[in-house]
């Protein structure tokens, strides 16, 4: 009875810090949306809690403007983060497979090596990786913004504490006793147990690289091969005060409305995800 | 026949299947990496369509940058990065023992996880461009304060050193603290029921069971977290970028390393670029290293450690 009551005091406190900071997350999102549907005029009047009715009109320029080609941004931005999560995934379960389930002598400095590359962040071989591109000729082109994706120690780490906990070597064994060949049971066996491992990882690669802005400003040139980031940076560089308003809110919300839609139709699994790679790390 | 299947070895299988990833980051990352710091000696860069080496300069790119704004775009960084991580934390803490104190029967527990994590996922740039759009002054933010009456005269928030900063440490905030509750959530859930429970009987406080039980049972998870943070902190850039449109605005007080570097690659300067790579490498390597060391601890909160130390007093004592 003694520690009912600030238990209830706390219990309001908690709702109303919780229903504040929920309001901060979703204000910015809300006024982007009533915005996106007001023509120009309107915004400059001032603010209003009210959504207007330019949705398609403003929809419909941003589909036409030719200089900021957004449509085909969303298309580039869609092959490249699905390209880079297909093969990041699947190379990162073949590397911590290789390191799991084999004995070789350079086993230990392999996962040392990993390991030790874990954290380092790529803009610090941006200036060679820049050279390297340009010198292969594969400057202002997608390749360089899905091929290096095969190496990425983060996910080949949970793919590996994931086999750790997931997969007995016994399997593996009675595969090879039933004649299995070792790259059908990494493909028929491995790959299958691997599924949630693999959802959750695809999910976070495939986000990763629709926001990443770094290395494609640096390497795409061409408008027609910009990816969302780039061309949303570029309305920033362009001359703002000359700008239909109401175009921009639009195209910032086509640019992360499919971003929230596929979190808020998988994010039991985000969220699950991201608990289990804190426990596992 | 038996026998000698038994002793066929895999070991090439393993090479076989490790290879992709190594090739892949030999070629993408590693010659990156050497070239970037080669060329870090060298005078080159280019002066309109003119190229300016690369001529064998030795130290004199490092030595530059240590004279140039350098330092002052790194404590630039470590101020915004403070001013986004302090409140990220704390409120972060909160939101995680609250959501795990089965007493407090929060209710649409889901629905708050799930707004808290969504700004995680929103495009840096698109955000920052957002805010930029929200912020201006003639904006939504300030015509909703000018009728509201809170203000008389409309604030010119990216004009200042304050508003600005305030601004690139508000969104970071924003889009990290849902990550960090939600870890630092599944850490204390892996803490043991029946310690809370005991807890309970020997009549422990809400602090106490804060201070005395969580925080010390989580702490490897804090010190991920920590580090990871720090790390991003380095890397900061899309949103100071997007908002200050790469200048850093006003007088270069939002300026981070990395858009110090984006701009020497932006100019193609590759020999100052690569000067300052080194840098970020070598504080990057050091954070690194204490990643690794805390990955492969086997004795995260020193207890096997502090057994040691006292065994090996026990001994002195002894001779």
């Amino acid at each position: 009875m003694k520690s009912k009551k600030p238990n209830a005091l706390r219990s309001v406190i908690a709702h109303i810090v919780l229903i504040i900071l929920s309001f901060m997350c979703l204000f910015f999102f809300y006024i982007l949306i009533i915005n996106a549907t007001r023509s120009h005029a309107d915004l400059q009047k001032g603010f209003s809690a009210l959504p207007g009715k330019y949705f398609l009109t403003n929809l419909m320029k941003v589909a036409n403007d030719g200089t900021f080609p957004m449509f085909r941004g969303i298309l580039n931005s869609l092959v490249v983060s699905g390209s880079s999560a297909a093969i990041c995934t699947y190379f990162s379960s073949l590397t911590a497979y290789g390191l799991y389930a084999y004995d070789f002598k350079l086993k230990k400095v392999a996962f040392t090596f990993i390991m030790a590359i874990l954290v380092m962040p790529t803009q610090v071989t941006a200036m060679g990786f820049l050279r390297l591109v340009t010198n292969m000729g594969m400057y202002d082109s997608l390749l360089p913004l899905i091929i290096p994706s095969i190496a990425s120690p983060a996910v080949f780490y949970f793919m590996y504490s994931y086999l750790q906990s997931s997969l007995p070597l016994s399997l593996v064994e009675a595969a090879r006793i039933d004649g299995c060949g070792e790259f059908r049971i990494f493909n028929q066996i491995v790959l299958p147990i691997m599924k949630p491992a693999i959802a959750v990882q695809a999910i976070f690669t495939f986000v990763g690289s629709w926001n990443n802005y770094f290395v494609p400003a640096l390497v795409i040139q061409s408008k027609e091969k910009m990816t969302v980031p780039i061309l949303i940076a570029t309305l920033r560089g362009a001359d703002y005060m000359n700008f239909d308003s109401a175009k921009i809110y639009m195209m910032i919300m086509v640019a992360i409305v499919p971003i929230i839609l596929i979190y808020l139709l998988l994010s039991k699994y985000i969220i699950a995800g991201v608990t289990l790679g804190g426990v596992k790390e | 026949m038996r026998k000698k299947r038994k002793s066929i070895s895999y070991a090439k299988w393993g090479y076989i299947f490790i290879v992709p990833f190594f090739l892949c980051y030999f070629i993408f990352s590693l010659i990156p990496l050497v070239d970037t710091i080669r060329y870090s000696f060298f005078e080159y860069y280019r002066s309109g369509i003119k190229e300016i080496g690369p001529t064998f300069i030795g130290m004199q790119n490092y030595t530059s940058l240590l004279q140039s704004d350098m330092l002052k775009y790194g404590a630039n960084t470590l101020i915004l990065w403070v001013i986004g991580f302090i409140p990220q934390i704390l409120i972060a803490l909160l939101l995680a023992v609250w959501f795990t104190d089965v007493r407090l029967k929060i209710r649409g527990q889901q629905f708050f996880k799930v707004v808290i994590y969504l700004p995680n996922l929103i495009m840096a740039s698109a955000f920052a461009m957002l805010f930029f759009t929200i912020f201006s002054t003639n904006g939504p933010v300030n015509s909703i304060l000018m009728s509201a009456g809170i203000i008389t005269e409309r604030i010119d928030f990216m004009g200042s050193v304050f508003g600005t900063r305030s601004l690139i440490g508000f969104m970071n905030f924003l889009m990290w603290f849902g990550n960090t509750t939600i870890m630092l959530m599944a850490a204390i859930m892996g803490i043991s029921i029946d310690v809370f429970e005991a807890a309970e009987i020997d009549g422990c406080s809400g602090f106490k069971r804060f201070f005395y039980i969580i925080l010390p049972l989580i702490r490897p998870i804090l010190a991920y977290t920590l580090i990871t943070a720090i790390i991003g902190g380095l890397q900061m850039f899309d949103v100071p970028q997007i908002l200050t449109n790469g200048q850093g605005s006003p007088d270069r007080t939002s300026m981070t390393l990395i858009m110090f570097l984006n701009s020497h690659l932006k100019s193609k300067n590759y020999g100052m670029a690569g000067a300052l790579s080194v840098y970020l490498f070598i504080v990057s390597g050091i954070l690194c290293f204490f990643v690794y060391k805390m990955t492969n601890d086997d004795d995260p909160d020193g207890s096997k450690r502090a057994a040691k130390k006292r065994a090996k007093e026990e001994r002195r004592r002894r001779k």
